[in-house]
């Protein structure tokens, strides 16, 4: 059979550059379509030999957008290689500051990537489908209202870590900043301003998408649909938890199918090597490799917004509470496997986390000045957090000094390596047929990889709302034929 | 600032994406600035123009061009030299352009070490089949897939092309890469070749220095690590017996590391008329020690005095073994 090969280059993503290859048969039709993911940096392996605390400042630089989470994880890891628990007052410090790293990013997210396709419209000129067509479509003024008071997350990230990108305050088993009272209170006049843009966003949400009935079918409808298992964290009570909780996978008709916490993610989570690309594929172990396809026997699994709320029985805040309740209701079922879902469980969360700052700042305990614990023999920790984009996980093991021997990381982005995989491929199927390509199968196909986001793409997540593409397309002997673009 | 908009082009090399996010934290006042820029290329993060449309761009019809991120594979040296071709002046923006940064520790293994343990010797990894990712690779027989090459190193920019300024930090603070459009926009830029900073050290903007709280300055006696013990917060990490490399970096951060009680680790890079920065910092930090056999007792020293900067250095990659 004669394929046609159609490369989409770049799409952007995590560290640099990946993209999209397309397969068409004879007739026209998307054959297969391929997720490449096209770079390594190799930490796994320059982290050996590198003291354990010395590793969350070191490893946030693999990725400035995600700027705390990779901190995080390793830092909860490097408690594990020490054996010890924060002190009460660090913890809280911790979740503070990761709750911070929620809003700032969720909303350089949403303002940039999601809503920019509803408020400036998904078929409208590609060149004013961004921040700025954003910003020119509700005003300056709105604009700058949302920068200030996303800003003022930044503020508490810098505050309590140091640098407010790749901060360096972690230390196992506590955090090396104490906090002042007066910076308590400023903390807690920063959480109103977080909260205020966490309803602003699901406002302008529900004015711009809600109320418009061909937004809602693109939300709720089929097209872009991906049915796997789901995997979040939990607290005590089954709701959402970001900074920690027990990780629960549900299957894709919501049942609970397995908890564990740790080291346990071995048993459950492994991750495919394929020659085709630098990222590799993770698959549900239980249920054995079953390739890339979706649908109830996939061994498939999303992380992520989405996923969190699929998996959880609600949010752990009243005003979250709220809209995770109407978002439900909208859908009418659970899990929503709607992947434009994404954008809305995302704004959902921003405000979860502003809500959350907001409580633990009020803890007059979060000026106590013990922030260290003493701490034990040194051996092997795992680091789990879910991050905005989903369950990372980060495992060391040290020798007795704390000197780092193995590193494993399972980024959020790789777990949806597959399911982005299956999204992209439905778009094309969908889009592409009988030969026909034109112009606005671009940001169809965008749409289809947008919601997961976005650490995908550090660079795509950090501002446009839209991603340049081009098509070259080539003939079955691999000669140019026609290139598409969308800028 | 000039009456003409400041055509501006920003390039992500092999980065992760903060030195783009430290330019989204300029937030409100990025939106003031803006009117004087007209950024015609941002990619692969921000504007829709694409590779294609850059090199389609006149020769030096670009004021400035901002490169992050060091050059790992063959697209990153690709894209610089062509920054280079339409950019009058090109600013190695952060430490992986000024110095490889942090993925330049990869510099201390092989290509074959680095898949080893990627595609192979990880907890989680399932490679039944034994593969690796190959540039070109013909899956099911039919499906022809591509991948860019990944070099056996990484190096910093200025090795792949010619370097007109550097900017320091990982990243740069947001309010180093406001002065520094500013800087840009005024016109007031230093000698070609030259680092855009303040001209200090770390330790000269600490408020912790033994100088700056007329305090007499004492040799270290003693290497500790920042589990070993609560520093005194209003002391020198360095005197205490932390690591701290604020005496050979610069300080345009205004020392916020020492701030919350963490030595500093020269993502700023060196000071004025510093090449090799880890060189320099194993000489001014072995000059402190009290005694030779302190020296012994730091763990992982390469990881620690080229965190940032080994690409950069006369060392610049793994030392075979003969």
């Amino acid at each position: 059979m004669a394929l046609t090969k159609i490369e989409i280059n770049p799409m952007t993503r995590l560290e640099g550059h990946g993209k999209i290859s397309m397969f068409l048969d004879e007739k026209g039709n998307v054959d297969n379509a391929f997720f490449q993911v096209v770079e390594l940096r190799g930490y796994e392996r320059f982290l050996q030999g590198m003291p354990i605390e010395e590793v969350p400042r070191t490893v946030s630089t693999i990725c400035g957008v995600c700027r705390a989470v990779h901190f995080t994880a390793s830092m909860k890891a490097s408690d594990g290689v020490y054996n010890v628990e924060p002190t009460p007052t660090a913890r809280k410090i911790r979740e503070i500051f990761f709750n911070a790293h929620y809003v700032e990013d969720h909303a350089a997210i949403l303002y940039a990537l999601g809503f920019p396709d509803f408020v400036v419209g998904p078929t409208a000129n590609p060149a004013e489908r961004n921040l700025i067509g954003l910003v020119n479509a509700v005003g300056a003024e709105t604009g700058k209202l949302v920068l200030r008071k996303r800003y003022a997350a930044v503020k508490v990230l810098e505050m309590l870590g140091g640098k407010p990108i790749h901060p360096v305050a972690a230390l196992p088993g506590g955090w090396s900043k104490r906090v002042t009272q007066d910076e308590r209170k400023e903390i807690m006049a920063l959480a109103e301003e977080m909260v205020e843009l966490g309803q602003l966003t699901l406002k302008i949400f529900g004015d711009v998408v809600l109320n418009n009935p061909e937004y809602v079918k693109l939300v709720t409808g089929d097209v872009y649909k991906v049915v796997t298992n789901y995997l979040g964290s939990v607290d005590e009570n089954d709701k959402v938890a970001f900074y920690e909780g027990t990780q629960k996978f549900i299957d894709t008709n919501g049942k609970e199918i397995a908890r564990f916490k740790g080291k346990e993610y071995l048993d459950y989570i492994a991750e495919r090597v394929l020659p085709w690309s630098y990222l590799k594929m993770p698959y549900m172990k239980q249920k054995g490799w079953k390739g890339v396809v979706d649908g109830p026997d996939t061994s498939l699994y999303s992380v992520g917004p989405l996923p969190r709320l699929n998996v959880a029985s609600g949010m752990p805040t009243p005003l979250a509470q709220e809209a995770y309740e109407k978002m439900f209701s909208v859908f009418g079922h659970k899990p929503v496997h709607n992947i434009m879902g994404y954008h809305w469980a995302r704004a959902i969360e921003l405000l979860c986390a502003a809500e959350n700052i907001r409580e633990l700042a009020k803890d007059e305990t979060l000026c106590n000045p013990e922030v260290r614990s003493k701490l034990g023999p040194a051996s092997e920790g795992v680091g789990i957090v879910e991050a905005p984009r989903g369950t990372l996980i980060h495992h060391y093991v040290t020798d007795e000094k704390g000197i780092v021997e193995k590193a494993n990381i399972v980024v959020a982005t790789t777990h949806n390596k597959g399911p982005i995989n299956v999204a992209v491929k439905r778009a094309a199927q969908n889009f592409i047929k009988d030969g026909v390509i034109n112009e606005g199968l671009l940001n169809m196909v965008e749409l289809a990889y947008r919601p997961y986001d976005l650490c995908l793409a550090c660079a795509t997540h950090a501002l446009p709302g839209h991603d340049p593409l081009q098509i070259d397309i080539y003939d079955h002997e691999g000669k140019p034929y026609k290139t598409l673009k969308n800028f | 600032m000039a009456d003409k908009k400041l055509r501006l082009a920003v390039l992500m090399a092999g980065a992760c994406g903060g030195c783009d996010m430290a330019i989204v934290d300029i937030s409100e006042t990025l939106v003031d600035v803006l009117p004087s820029l007209e950024v015609v290329f941002w990619a692969p993060t921000v504007a829709d123009v694409k590779y294609k449309d850059l090199e389609a761009m006149p020769d030096k019809s670009i004021d400035v061009g901002l490169i992050s991120g060091m050059i790992r594979l063959d697209e990153h040296e690709h894209m610089c030299k062509v920054m280079r071709a339409k950019c009058n002046v090109i600013v190695a923006y952060g430490a992986c352009a000024a110095m490889g940064g942090i993925p330049g520790m990869a510099n201390m293994h092989t290509k074959e070490e680095i898949f080893q343990t990627a595609y192979f010797d990880t907890f989680s990894t399932d490679n039944p089949e034994g593969v690796t990712p190959q540039p070109s690779y013909l899956l099911d027989g039919k499906y022809d897939l591509t991948l860019p090459t990944f070099y056996p190193y990484v190096r910093p920019i200025q090795s792949v092309i010619d370097v007109d300024f550097f900017l320091g930090g990982c990243p740069p603070h947001h309010s180093v890469v406001l002065n520094a459009l500013v800087a840009i926009l005024k016109g007031e830029l230093p000698p070609k070749g030259s680092w855009i900073t303040n001209g200090k050290a770390v330790c000269d903007v600490c408020v912790r220095n033994p100088r700056n709280t007329d305090e007499k300055r004492e040799m270290v006696k003693e290497v500790r690590r920042t589990i070993d013990g609560d520093p005194d917060e209003n002391k020198c990490l360095l005197q205490q017996g932390y690591m701290c490399l604020g005496p050979i970096t610069q300080g345009d951060c205004g020392a916020l590391c020492p701030k919350v009680n963490i030595p500093c680790a020269g993502c700023g890079g060196p000071i004025p008329g510093v090449k090799d920065f880890g060189l320099r910092a194993v000489s001014a930090i072995a000059s402190l020690m009290d005694n030779e056999d302190l020296v012994n007792q730091i763990p992982s020293p390469v990881k620690l005095f080229y965190r940032y900067s080994l690409p950069s250095s006369m060392l610049g990659k793994k030392v075979k073994k003969v």
